[in-house]
């Protein structure tokens, strides 16, 4: 074990990395470093896996306190590979943003949006890897203060207020979140998540801990823009500079759903959520109210990153609905759905990235005949949409398949139901875009701006994993079907 | 280990062809080389698997357990590769014809996603289990929806989302969840002779409901078969050159669709599961509507392409019910009508071609007299139709007889007068073309010279056509292996 | 009577909750940003109190080992809240410069101006 401070360097690396780029002012050493330090995280975390599949949980003492006074850096099946996606998306952000930043945001900002995205890398990573309540709320308001930065620095005006409102919406959230633990440490006079598993049920008396469920339900719903509390979402999104809203798609969200799933299957249990049927079926009703309404907001919408980013809460309505089911084939689903859309929406925003660094545009029509200009990044971004109408090839149809196999498993044919007609409806505004972008002929002049190779290849190499990942089902379904043994193992406790 | 190779040849060689086409680009002569010495090493390689044992399979990939990407060889199968594969000769030759004699553009991509959609195709042959079957199905779709578009105008553009939108959403809508709860029933997808449903129904998994819903799922996911109301795809379709809706919609698109369901109801659920739960009893009643209502329409049609296209909705429909009977002799005929179907529909859009090729006519009503010009077309023509009608000396004859001998053994007396009607309809619609081509020219038509080629294909897909009623005992010794 | 000293025994919870409702009230009903922003920080504080209030024991002293006291207050509360004051203070100041950007882009710093000059 020579590695056995891995935890600690996995928050570390990106935490320090992001005080020390501030030094330099050049855009191409900054960027250098950030795509170093991000390689860095990404092997970190690469071990850290290979450490845990190996030798089962790793409970990490922070500072030497040992849990449950101190905090608690807790590895296991679950946050591991969530850990390897998070540090492997911001791998292929960095690599791809030197030139979309660049072009997108003056130069004297440059160093502290590099410094921010470290941090909100930082924040992230915290909150998968912690094993502590509270500190997963700081390591949330780290995430969340530097995304508020991240946005606000777009290109448009309207960024500034896209991110007064994320921060309002947010703190709340957070807020909310806080007040959660606040009742769980009353009642159980701790604040390590394992710990608290083990006390929940000895509690004198069940009120609180209900009240405290539905106040961190309510606060993690509004992070992960469940639906409606997502109205944050759609803005931020959009007027974001390209390089954060692809991050930002394909990573804060699902972070925010492991929080919720760590929260129901491991502290609270399976027996205090699902027991009575109220939270499921709210949830499940939530759910299929943004993946049918969100699709259909999607369909009408001109501007491409708005069409992606209501698509985004409609998708985040597939794997809260695979957390709502809770059976086995449903958490499986949602957990490979949440690879799959950090992939298929990190691919998207990316290539959008290219295209409107291209075209200065995001209205859809605009996009005409982009197909032939841009062949390698349309090719990218039509394999992503694939995946997410859920084409059989794609890591989007094995996610599909898991979810419908969770909820016949429970007998839900109306459920059935509306996933095939939600995937319907992505076929409707996905298939909008390739048949202007394909088959249409190019209307305005690109601008002369050339994009860079990396920029190119990253998103290429993004969408070639979707399809690598449809068919080798390795790396998600078997690690998707470990982590959710692990989570469904307190059923009979 | 050199035989799971052999068993992979048939679709990696026209993969590798539609590669070379792509990568040559504009370079016309070794493109048009490539894409007629393709189809023959293909057709080669499909008879080699003749000579293989049915045990062997090849599996790429193992998506989930049991649930894997795999090919082997079934009797049905390795018919239909075969017939893909001889028309898929005949249809480069026109093809190459056709492009060259209207100076289509983008060719290269063109032929590119045509080559594509055949290695689909055939893929989908020789799938091992409905699983497979379904990707290709589905890949079959997107892979075509090019071929579709084409031209690049609105009317294209629009034609296109209505076929993208039937053919995905179905699938999506029905075939999938169908799929989804057949393997969560029986965890498994393997094409199994006598089906997979025997343990799930005799635990009582499932009823006869639960059978006949679930069946209902399929066919109304599998909306290549074309059965209404889920057909309005293929008409639409038809704005595609006329060798795409020849190879892709009279013979590998639509027959996809009804291998689909015959694979399905023969080997996913079974015969005697069927013939004990009454579970495709809806269908033959289904099927016998279509093909009615689709001869209806089509004797309205002025425009010949359109024409064929509800003719087509209508053939398929007697495959279905001859599936859906579960009668040995009707299954025999349906496995025959595939055959028999796709020569002469392949022969009648062939004419269509010429004809526009030739004179710029695409409506019947235009069509008085060209039969004096242009007589070898016309005969071919005559020859497809007749086969439709199902007159001795043609293919179509064979199937239909033994469709109707089967609905006799079980004095099935629905599917014998929607039969006789249809007939009647057939006719009604197609001897008055041929009638109006051989009589009197109403104006002076200027007539193009047709590229030998396309000639050459359609006489030889004529032909084939009447092979089928002189040796069919191939194909009724394939069905009865099937059975 | 019961319901009354039960009142009066968990005053500081009722408190906390109005403080609670009030922060979210002005919130919702605010259209100044600024005022949104005070809103924001009542929420945030009421979460403060909801912590060091159940912590506290009466009589009890601050936990420095000594053998004259044996009855302490917990500590923890206190250092969460510390942190929690940290965030609270950076949203506030993100948010209060967030605010002087958005008067310097838009010359207003009420939504409804802002939202009927603008398509968000």
């Amino acid at each position: 074990m020579q590695f056995e401070h891995l935890p600690a360097t996995q928050i570390l690396i990106p935490l320090i990395g992001a005080v020390f780029i501030l030094a330099s002012r050049k855009n191409i050493v900054i960027w250098a470093t950030v795509s170093l330090l991000t390689l860095l995280t990404f092997i970190n975390s690469i071990l850290l896996y290979k450490q845990v599949s190996a030798s089962g949980i790793i409970s990490y003492a922070m500072g030497g306190w040992e849990p449950p006074i101190g905090i608690e850096y807790r590895i296991d099946s679950v946050n591991s590979i969530l850990i390897v996606l998070v540090s492997f998306m911001a791998l292929l952000v960095a690599l791809y943003a030197r030139k979309s930043i660049e072009v997108e945001i003056v130069a004297e900002k440059r160093p502290v949006f590099y410094a921010m995205y470290l941090l909100c890398l930082t924040g992230l990573l915290g909150i998968l890897a912690t094993g502590d309540a509270f500190n997963a709320f700081v390591f949330l308001e780290i995430s969340s203060l530097s995304t508020y930065v991240m946005i606000a620095m777009g290109k448009d005006k309207r960024s500034l207020i896209a991110s007064y409102q994320y921060l309002i919406m947010g703190t709340i959230g957070a807020t909310f979140y806080v007040i959660g633990i606040g009742l769980i440490f009353i009642m159980t006079g701790s604040l390590n998540l394992n710990d608290i598993s083990e006390q929940i049920n000895n509690v004198s008396t069940i009120r609180p801990i209900l009240a405290s469920l539905a106040f961190i339900t309510v606060g993690i719903s509004l992070k992960l823009a469940l639906f409606p509390l997502h109205s944050w979402l759609p803005n931020a999104y959009t007027y974001a500079p390209s390089v954060a809203t692809a991050f930002l798609a394909s990573t804060a969200t699902k972070v925010a759903v492991y929080l919720l799933i760590r929260y129901f299957f491991d502290v609270y249990g399976y027996n205090i959520v699902f027991e009575d049927y109220w939270l499921s079926m709210l949830l499940i009703i939530l759910s299929i109210a943004a993946m049918i309404g969100a699709s259909l907001v999607a369909i009408f919408q001109n501007n491409i990153k708005k069409m992606f980013a209501y698509s985004s809460i409609a998708q985040m309505g597939y794997i809260t609905l695979g957390v709502a089911i809770a059976n086995h084939s449903g958490l499986v689903g949602s957990l490979v759905h949440i690879i799959n859309h950090a992939l298929i929406k990190g691919t998207i925003f990316m290539a959008i990235g290219c295209f409107v660094m291209k075209l200065n545009s995001t209205t859809i029509e605009d996009f005409a005949g982009i197909g032939k200009k841009m062949p390698l990044t349309m090719t990218a971004f039509t394999i992503a949409s694939l995946s997410l109408i859920g084409i059989p090839g794609t890591v989007g149809f094995i996610s599909k398949w898991y979810i419908i196999t969770g909820a016949i498993e429970k007998g839900w044919w109306w459920l059935v139901i509306s996933i095939a007609l939600s995937s319907l409806l992505a076929l409707v505004y996905v298939g909008r875009i390739i048949e202007i972008a394909w088959f249409q002929e190019p209307k305005i002049k690109e601008n002369t701006i050339r994009l860079s190779h990396e920029m190119i290849g990253v998103t290429l190499i993004a969408s070639i994993t979707t399809l690598y990942f449809g068919l080798n089902t390795e790396l998600t379904v078997d690690l998707a079907k470990i982590a959710a043994d692990s989570l469904l193992s307190g059923i009979s406790k | 280990m050199i035989e799971i190779s052999l068993l992979f040849l048939p679709i990696v060689i026209p993969f590798i062809a539609s590669i070379i086409i792509k990568a040559l680009g504009g370079n016309k002569k070794l493109r048009e080389l490539t894409i007629i010495v393709a189809p023959l090493i293909t057709l080669l390689s499909v008879i080699k698997l003749y000579s293989l044992d049915y045990n062997i399979k090849l599996v790429l990939f193992e998506i989930m357990p049991n649930l894997e990407i795999a090919f082997s060889i079934e009797p049905l199968g390795l018919l239909f590769a075969t017939i893909i594969s001889v028309l898929w000769i005949i249809a480069s030759l026109y093809s190459i014809g056709y492009m060259n004699a209207h100076k289509e553009p983008r060719q290269d991509n063109f032929f590119f996603f045509f080559t594509i959609a055949i290695t689909i195709a055939i893929a989908s042959s020789l799938a091992d289990n409905l699983f497979t079957l379904f990707i290709f199905y589905e890949l079959l779709t997107i892979s075509t929806y090019p071929l579709v578009t084409h031209k690049a105008d609105a009317e294209s553009k629009k034609s296109g989302r209505i076929y993208l939108t039937i053919l995905l959403g179905s699938s999506l809508l029905f075939f999938l969840p169908a799929l989804i709860y057949t393997y969560y029933l029986t965890n498994d997808l393997t094409f199994t002779s006598g089906g997979i449903f025997t343990d799930a129904y005799a635990n009582g998994d499932i009823g006869n409901l639960g059978i006949g819903l679930l069946l209902a799922l399929f066919i109304f996911g599998v909306a290549k078969a074309a059965i209404m109301p889920l057909h309005s795809w293929l008409p639409a379709a038809m704005v595609a050159p006329t060798p795409v809706s020849a190879l892709l919609h009279a013979v590998a698109v639509v027959k996809v669709g009804v291998f689909t369901i015959i694979k399905i109801i023969i080997y996913i659920f079974g015969t005697d599961l069927l013939f004990k739960t009454g579970g495709s009893e809806w269908l033959i009643y289904l099927s016998g509507f279509t093909i009615i209502t689709a001869s209806i329409i089509a004797l309205k049609q002025d425009n010949l392409k359109r024409l064929l296209a509800y003719s087509t909705i209508s053939q398929l429909s007697y495959i279905v019910i001859g599936v859906a009977m579960i009668n040995p002799n009707a299954i025999v005929g349906s496995i025959l009508h595939l055959t028999a179907h796709a020569t002469s529909k392949i022969t009648l859009f062939f004419a269509a071609g010429i004809i526009y090729t030739s004179t710029g006519f695409t409506r019947i009503s235009q069509m008085y007299g060209i039969g004096h010009k242009m007589k070898l077309t016309m005969i071919c023509f005559t020859v497809g139709a007749l086969s439709m009608i199902g007159i001795p000396m043609f293919g179509g004859f064979v199937s239909k007889w033994y469709i109707v001998s089967g609905a006799l053994s079980v004095s099935n007396w629905f599917v014998i007068s929607v039969i006789i009607i249809s007939t009647l309809l057939n006719t009604a619609y197609f001897i008055p073309i041929i009638y109006k081509s051989f009589s009197q020219s109403s104006s002076s038509v200027s007539y193009k010279k047709v590229p030998n080629s396309m000639l050459l294909a359609t006489i030889a897909s004529a032909c084939l056509t009447i092979i089928i009623f002189l040796f069919p005992e191939f194909f009724i010794e394939v069905a009865k292996n099937v059975i | 009577m019961i319901i009354i000293n039960q009142f009066i025994a968990s005053y500081n919870y009722f408190i906390i909750i109005f403080l609670m409702i009030a922060g979210l009230y002005i919130v919702v009903a605010r259209g100044n940003m600024i005022k949104k922003l005070i809103g924001l920080s009542v929420f945030q504080t009421s979460v403060y109190l909801l912590y060091i209030s159940p912590g506290k024991i009466i009589g009890g002293t601050a936990p420095i080992i000594n053998d004259n006291y044996t009855l302490y207050s917990n500590p923890l509360p206190h250092v969460l809240i510390l942190t929690a004051i940290v965030v609270g203070i950076a949203t506030l100041a993100l948010g209060l410069s967030l605010t002087i950007r958005i008067n310097e882009e838009f010359n207003t710093i009420e939504e409804d101006e802002i939202f009927n000059k603008e398509e968000l």
